[in-house]
């Protein structure tokens, strides 16, 4: 049976990265007690998977990996499991059952919400963020970026792979939305977009003055996003 | 939301930034306005190497038990950060609280191996607190020291208030009880060292003077006044059963170095190996029972979560119980995810058919320490381990399906000759033979035996206390002895063979067994930029010379030397249970080649009988 966790990771937690992560995680599903499920081999493994990873400094509200388990309780109670034994800046917040078609996590992501801010202690410039953003994102036909990987220089269009962006001004401080492409085809990280904004912008952008959160994942489903969450079932 | 002591642009600018930030399971939070004694508790070396020390685990969970003390944690900060911290006077601060180390009570600093001197400077250093203890006043913390390398804690005098000999669980209580009757009484500092000097087991430097005499030896150690004892005892905790076990050890989220649950079944040692500091301080020999292991064992996996469970020891196949533990523990465990780790076993039919059982003997290799390659040279130093023996064990692990074969020694050991560095390299020689016996179809390929020599350190309170070392150029030309003789080996194939730099050997030398003149070398060694001196990338020992020369002290008087048994020695003053008299004994013994049998066989007369506990107790029955 499958199941999928959702959690959000918040406070100093953001600090921890994506295998420590994974490490973690296999430590709270034994001292929860959830039965997990482990692989064949000598030294057998917990069967277990991520959605997409997150980079160390950001928080979310929608994280999600997927566990194999040999029986389970409701989701209630290994909610309730879970949450006894998390660190303080880790909460569990769905456990369900996937149908025997659900795409794996890590397959299934499609996109991914994000709002970022400018952290305390940094200037926030001046500006009309809602004319600046119509000039940057809404007019051109084409966005071109580089991004840069580790084997090769990419161009991507911004266009294409931003769904939605948006800002908000609090207190004369910008507070952006991005829905972007995510998951193993074309995935996006919004300090990509922030960058190529500032530099359309012609300011320095210093990815350690953007705080970013990440809101959730979406799948696809008949060409739609659907929400991840709403995958699977709640176990009664 | 938990408050950092470090911003986000620092964390996001270091390496492994969850270092720093606490927060790991098991961890303790509690209100430090409730508590009276705010207690830091320091590894000085990085992080994960510190999380992985039992000690540590064992005296916070037993600190915080009190509910009037507050145990939190600090490591060393990496270099990076190390930077970031002097450059920007950000003072060093507490995993847990996050708050500056400089206002606790206590900063409390295991020392596990001397390289780590250093590193107990930066800790100073980066709190702001005066590194020596003659500067430091009013609400400065009392910096503590203990573990093993405590048991010559002179090197280190001019930085430390207190030092704490021996195991952790015996006096701390009555020093706590007396500082809070301190605090309360509005003294001096003085006030308090003096009374913490009566507790048992706690040594105060500045109490102490000492003088020399013109040829550089010490001419008097002696208290400075009346009622501070003369002779520190070292504390030994005789019930180890009921000692406090930290059922929910700590679990970091970075990979420590030893990322699993440790049982510890027992202290001490009764092999008696000559060199063996560890195997002299913590005598006598105590066992746990093993059905307080199996429970330990139960209640940490499931506290933590950890999939792997080793046992600790320093030889775990003298272990009593050993048999009934191990099956307990793979009946119990294994397959269902929890890896078994059995480290310091012999090698027997015994050990080889549990190993067979939980390692993929493909993979995983098998060890053996004889330490020195000749018969003649293990009985100097009474390693008990024939030469028959060891074949043996490499015929009955070969037969199991072992190919690879680790082989651990010491080069520079007293009387050592060319003969018996040579000897090494024909001992391997002969485990290869063994494995090329085996018919060619009831093999599987070559063998893998991998020969590695450390550089041997006399250590206080052990038999070779009094011995010469050799210079940096004699240690590599043992080594090239070996690295020859191994080429000129018919299965020189089959070897490997793997040595140690010989400059951090004289280092740990002149540290081991050094006295208070050797403070002002350490401090002017860190002002020189030495740091993290136990990694070889940092090593810098071209800095330590200069600070020998700059301070006018020749190291050479702490390694070349071969002392006088008459000579007072700087650890003279600890009661460590081992008398000197027997100390020379096996000195002698060593000299003549003459074994002593382990302490259950007979009992050596090492003078830790007088504990009335353990091993020495148990065999008079």
């Amino acid at each position: 049976m499958r199941i999928r966790i959702k959690f959000k990771k918040y406070g100093v937690m953001k600090f921890v990265g994506h295998l420590d992560m994974m490490r973690y995680f296999q430590k709270c599903m034994r001292r929860a007690d959830i039965a997990i499920a482990y692989s064949e081999g000598f030294r057998p493994h917990q069967i277990m998977s991520f959605a997409a990873p997150l980079g160390v400094g950001a928080t979310s509200d929608g994280e999600y990996l997927d566990i194999e388990v040999t029986s389970t309780k409701s989701s209630r109670e290994s909610l309730l499991a879970l949450n006894k034994v998390m660190a303080d800046g880790v909460l569990a917040l769905s456990y369900r059952k996937l149908g025997d078609t659900d795409k794996k996590a890590m397959a299934a992501v499609a996109a991914a919400d994000y709002t970022l801010w400018i952290k305390d202690g940094y200037q926030a410039p001046a500006m009309d963020y809602q004319a600046a953003l119509q000039e940057f994102f809404y007019q051109p036909k084409e966005i071109l970026v580089t991004k840069q990987t580790k084997k090769s220089v990419k161009t991507l269009d911004l266009k294409k792979l931003v769904y939605d962006f948006q800002v908000e001004v609090k207190e004369g401080r910008p507070i952006f939305y991005l829905k972007v492409s995510a998951g193993s085809v074309d995935n996006l990280k919004p300090e990509l977009v922030m960058a190529a904004f500032y530099e359309f912008l012609g300011m320095d952008f210093n990815p350690l003055s953007i705080q970013v959160h990440r809101n959730d994942l979406y799948g696809e489903q008949n060409g739609e996003l659907k929400p991840f969450d709403e995958m699977g079932e709640e176990i009664g | 939301m938990k408050r950092l002591a470090l911003s986000d642009e620092i964390l996001l600018s270091v390496d492994k930034p969850a270092r720093y930030i606490g927060n790991e399971i098991n961890s303790i939070s509690k209100d430090p306005s409730q508590v009276d004694i705010r207690f830091a508790m320091c590894f000085p070396d990085v992080y994960e190497i510190g999380m992985s020390h039992l000690g540590i685990q064992i005296l916070y969970d037993m600190f915080n038990k009190r509910e009037d003390v507050y145990c939190e944690r600090v490591y060393s900060p990496w270099m990076d950060l190390h930077q970031i911290l002097k450059g920007r006077k950000i003072p060093l601060f507490a995993l847990e609280s996050q708050d500056p180390i400089r206002d606790f009570d206590f900063l409390g600093i295991t020392l596990q191996y001397e390289m780590c001197y250093t590193n107990v400077v930066q800790t100073l250093d980066l709190s702001g607190i005066p590194c020596l203890a003659k500067d430091r006043g009013g609400d400065d913390p009392f910096v503590i020291g203990g573990g093993p390398c405590a048991y010559n804690p002179e090197p280190l005098a001019d930085f430390f208030d207190l030092f704490y000999i021996g195991e952790g669980e015996t006096s701390y209580d009555a020093l706590f009880d007396i500082y809070k009757a301190w605090k309360a009484s509005g003294k001096g500092r003085d006030a308090f060292l003096r009374q913490a000097a009566r507790v048992p087991g706690i040594y105060v430097p500045s109490l102490y003077q000492v003088s020399y005499r013109e040829d550089g030896t010490i001419a008097e150690f002696s208290p400075i006044e009346a009622g501070v004892p003369a002779k520190i005892d070292k504390q030994v905790a005789l019930e180890l059963t009921d000692t406090p076990y930290p059922a929910k050890p700590l679990v970091p989220f970075i990979q420590a170095t030893q990322d699993r649950v440790v049982l510890e079944i027992q202290r001490g040692c009764i092999r008696g190996c000559r060199f063996c500091q560890a195997g002299m301080i913590y005598r006598p020999t105590r066992e746990k029972s093993v059905d307080t292991l199996k429970r330990y064992a139960e209640e940490m996996l499931k506290n933590t979560g950890h999939e792997e469970i080793s046992l600790s020891s320093l030889s775990s196949s003298d272990y009593t119980d050993l048999k009934e533990l191990v099956e307990f523990l793979i009946a119990r465990f294994h397959g269902k995810g929890v890896n078994i780790s059995l480290p310091s076993l012999r090698i027997d039919a015994f050990s080889l058919d549990v190993m067979g059982k939980v390692q993929d003997i493909k993979k995983s290799s098998l060890t053996f320490a004889p330490e020195a390659g000749s018969q003649r040279l293990r009985d100097v130093i009474n390693k008990g381990l024939t030469e028959e023996v060891i074949l043996e064990g490499a015929d009955a692990a070969f037969a199991g399906g072992w190919q690879k074969v680790k082989l651990y020694f010491m080069l520079g050991l007293p009387t050592e000759t060319k003969e018996d560095q040579e000897a090494i390299a024909s001992l391997a020689n002969q485990i290869a033979v063994r494995y090329y016996e085996i018919p060619k179809e009831m093999r599987n390929g070559k063998c893998q035996i991998t020969i590695s020599t450390s550089f041997f350190v006399p250590k206080p309170f052990t038999p070779f206390q009094w011995v010469g070392m050799h210079s940096k150029e004699h240690y590599l030309d043992c080594a090239k002895t070996v690295n020859e003789a191994v080429k000129a080996q018919l299965n020189k194939k089959s070897i490997r063979y793997n040595w140690h730099e010989a400059d951090v050997t004289v280092l740990e030398g002149v540290l081991a067994r050094g006295d208070r003149r050797l403070g002002a070398v350490i401090l002017r060694a860190y002002e020189k930029g030495c740091l993290f001196d136990a990694w070889s990338d940092f090593f810098d020992y071209g800095k330590w010379k200069e600070a020998f020369l700059e301070t006018g002290i020749d190291p050479d008087f702490y390694t070349l030397r071969e002392r006088s048994l008459e000579e007072t020695l700087p650890w003279d003053f600890i009661d460590a249970g081992v008398t000197k008299t027997f100390l020379q004994r096996e000195y002698q013994n060593a000299l003549a080649g003459k074994i002593t049998p382990n302490c259950r066989v007979q009992c050596g007369g090492c003078g830790v009988g007088k504990y009335q506990g353990g091993v020495c107790v148990a065999d008079s029955d």
